[in-house]
């Protein structure tokens, strides 16, 4: 029995998992939940029980992630949802996205905060154009971790040319997107094969089982070769006699590690000083690193407020001039001309949407020029223009401080989510204006 | 072009590795960090229970040396365990913080709010919460809720926007990227924010350990006098039970969560100790809630349509 090891330190990651009801996703993330015991017993009698009312013998391990009254009411999925599991070695962040309605915002969203990606794909009908899909949109988030699960083995006599076949095909197309590492897994979810358990019925393959994958892919980057993005959130000044002098700027590090004593540049104001000390929660240490919680302590006093960013090694040009590709979350299109609010980590400025310089289509990537606006689940490539310059980093290499939203001043409403820079090489560009599917 | 594989490593091998506690408490710190920096007057819901303790030491540890710039507002269900009312007191005595109270009973007694027959006061904190935060003009509300909890909340945003009425819509909710959570709001609409959406009933009882944060004594084994409804032991106390045919017994129990006298369930313990509380969790068969909450066994949806409805 593991529970005491399970209660000890783990590491964390964060995954997401995109695929249709169809593929079987569903009854996947459920055998992950249930195998990893997971699912507690009265969590397990609700499904027993509703797998009864419809005339099922078995538990529907689908019933799990059933989501909320209005959506079965309706029959959609409103969006990602998340789930929590751990094993002995690892404690586990799942966004659940849905395969269908609203698929690309929804993993958008999802693949925004994984670290790892599976992508699900039925073995009787191999790569199919939506496994393209989200193998195209974990590459424009830039997950580090691709994982191919070919599943429903069974209903193709667990035959290795099959599965062979299909891992073929979906690593040279993820790896023309520019995702660096891609495993493939041969599965049964309906089973239980080589999802938590490894299969009795495939002993051709010799890699590891879903779980086990998860539980040992590497976690993170290495901060140590990382530049140092510190972006302000808060000014910590307690006013008090004890800590009277006391100016501390409260950051999460978004990348790089931290040392008393490094020299550092307050962007976008281009000021220098040196780190004089740092408060790790109210406990003074001489190093931090990404993504830790901080305070710190400059040796010279200089304005800084909330958005400043604090950076060293390689520096971020501030800008207001934004090009970035775009994923078009909202109902309501986005046009040229649009002003709106740009949040980049703890700056929001005002910003004008100058120039929609080409869609992609994410089945084909082909770009397609011409467009005059991005339609709900678009995905394209945008010119801004900001009030205020803004220290940006290209997306490619730091997906915390190359990423944005953009957001309706009227009413709040989160329109697009933007990555600085350019997406994926994408294939050819043909000229949109006389196709008619969109605005 | 970064070759990211490169720079993929594993992270337990190296210096820089950061437990999954660790992790966890970087990103609530990071949410109350962001509230601060973004609202005029954000709260704290604070019921004496684990999940807002935990919430307010990560406050306190998000602002030190400064003190936490919120205030705490309680709704006070008016059946309440003695000894969670004294720990809120003492916490508030302690950290020198602001309390505001918004009780039901003066609710009930001002004929705004019956009392329902099966005497549950939970369903009815939702209008003294919206009337607490619309009077002294809330607009940031943290509140403990965790995404494990339950099926509506695995779906809740970080920052979850509420309309004039103080009402979820699931439809509404703005999609949450990265670490970027949009707070914007009109006036009169407020966010409610969970610091503590990615924590599991079991990384809170680790963190509890780990930071040495002291809770009420009731989560812990200890004997009371109980009595048998719906399935869970109940306390016997003035608050209407036990019933003629509900007969009261001494029993060793525990907590596993704290709430309202008259729908909280203990539980069979003898774990007296954190140590011995989360070798039980983590050998459970129920989920907390599954466990000890009587409100959300009414349906399926219950939580879905208090969540609509404004609850916490």
């Amino acid at each position: 029995m593991s529970t005491t090891q399970e209660a000890t330190a783990t590491s964390l990651l964060r995954f997401a998992t995109a695929g249709s009801v169809d593929d079987g996703k569903s009854t996947l993330v459920g055998r992950l939940l249930h195998d990893s015991k997971s699912v507690l017993a009265d969590q397990l009698e609700a499904v027993e029980h509703a797998s009864r009312r419809r005339g099922q013998e078995a538990p529907d391990l689908a019933l799990l992630t059933d989501g909320l009254r209005a959506e079965r009411e309706q029959g959609i999925t409103i969006d990602v949802a998340y789930r929590y599991f751990a094993t002995a070695r690892r404690r586990f962040i799942l966004a659940d996205t849905p395969g269908h309605v609203q698929y690309t915002r929804n993993m958008v969203t999802g693949a925004s905060t994984a670290e790892l990606a599976v992508v699900l794909v039925d073995a009787r009908n191999g790569v199919v154009e939506q496994t393209r899909r989200h193998a195209a949109v974990a590459a424009l988030l830039r997950v580090p971790h691709v994982v191919l699960a070919v599943n429903k083995m069974d209903l193709v006599d667990y035959a290795e040319p099959v599965f062979a076949a299909i891992a073929e095909e979906f690593t040279a197309y993820a790896a023309s997107l520019g995702v660096k590492d891609v495993v493939a897994v041969p599965i049964s979810a309906l089973a239980g094969d080589n999802v938590v358990e490894p299969s009795a019925h495939m002993d051709w393959y010799g890699g590891p089982t879903l779980l086990e994958h998860l539980e040992t892919v590497p976690v993170g980057t290495d901060p140590s070769v990382e530049p140092v993005r510190f972006p302000v959130q808060y000014v910590i000044r307690p006013q008090s006699e004890e800590f009277h002098d006391y100016r501390g700027y409260a950051g999460q590090l978004a990348s790089g590690v931290l040392r008393v004593g490094d020299a550092v540049t307050v962007l976008p104001s281009g000021h220098t000083s040196t780190v004089a000390a740092i408060d790790a929660l109210g406990v003074p240490t001489e190093i931090a690193w990404a993504p830790q919680s901080v305070t710190v302590r400059l040796a010279d006093d200089i304005d800084i407020s909330r958005g400043d960013l604090i950076a060293a090694g390689t520096l971020p040009v501030p800008t207001k001039d934004v090009r970035a590709t775009v994923c078009h979350l909202n109902e309501r299109p986005l046009h040229v001309g649009a002003k709106v609010l740009l949040k980049h980590t703890t700056r929001t400025v005002r910003a004008l949407v100058k120039e929609i310089s080409y869609r992609i289509d994410i089945d084909t990537l082909e770009r397609r020029s011409g467009a005059e606006g991005l339609n709900v689940n678009d995905i394209g490539h945008v010119v801004l223009r900001t009030a205020e310059p803004l220290a940006l980093d290209d997306y490619t290499d730091n997906r915390r401080t190359g990423s944005f939203v953009l957001i309706d001043p009227s009413d709040g409403t989160t329109l697009t989510a933007g990555m600085a820079g350019e997406a994926f090489d994408t294939v050819s560009t043909t000229d949109a204006s006389q196709e008619e599917d969109w605005v | 072009m970064t070759v990211t594989t490169q720079r993929l490593f594993r992270a337990e091998d190296t210096p820089f590795a950061l437990s999954h506690l660790d992790a966890l408490e970087a990103e609530s710190v990071h949410i109350f960090r962001e509230v601060a920096g973004e609202f005029e007057r954000p709260v704290i819901l604070f019921s004496g229970g684990k999940d807002s303790i935990v919430m307010l030491h990560l406050a306190l540890k998000a602002f030190a040396p400064a003190p936490v710039p919120f205030a705490l507002l309680h709704v006070d269900t008016g059946h309440n365990f003695p000894e969670v009312l004294a720990y809120r007191d003492r916490a508030v005595a302690k950290h020198n913080l602001r309390l505001h109270v918004a009780a039901v009973q003066d609710y009930i007694d001002r004929g705004v709010l019956r009392e329902r027959p099966d005497g549950l006061r939970n369903p009815l904190q939702t209008v003294p919460l919206l009337d607490g935060i619309e009077s002294n003009k809330f607009d940031a509300v943290f509140g403990g809720g965790r995404r494990d909890e339950e099926k509506a909340r695995a779906k809740e945003r970080v920052f979850s926007l509420r309309d004039e009425f103080g009402a979820w819509d699931p439809r509404r909710q703005r999609p949450e990227l990265w670490s970027l959570y949009n707070g914007r709001h009109a006036v009169g609409e407020h966010v409610r924010v969970f610091p503590l959406s990615n924590w599991t009933e079991l990384d809170v009882w680790q963190y509890i350990e780990r930071e040495n944060i002291e809770l009420p004594e009731i989560y812990y084994a200890h004997e009371r006098e109980v009595f048998r409804r719906d399935g869970m032991w109940l306390t016997a106390g003035e608050w209407g039970g036990p019933k003629e045919n509900e007969p009261v017994e001494t029993r060793l129990v525990r907590y596993r969560t704290v709430g309202d006298m008259s729908c909280t369930g203990a539980v069979d313990s003898d774990a007296d100790t954190i140590e011995a509380v989360i070798t039980e969790i983590a050998a459970s068969r129920l989920t907390e809630r599954g466990a000890t909450r009587a409100d959300d066994k009414m349906s399926e949806a219950a939580m879905e349509d208090r969540k609509r409805e404004g609850y916490f």
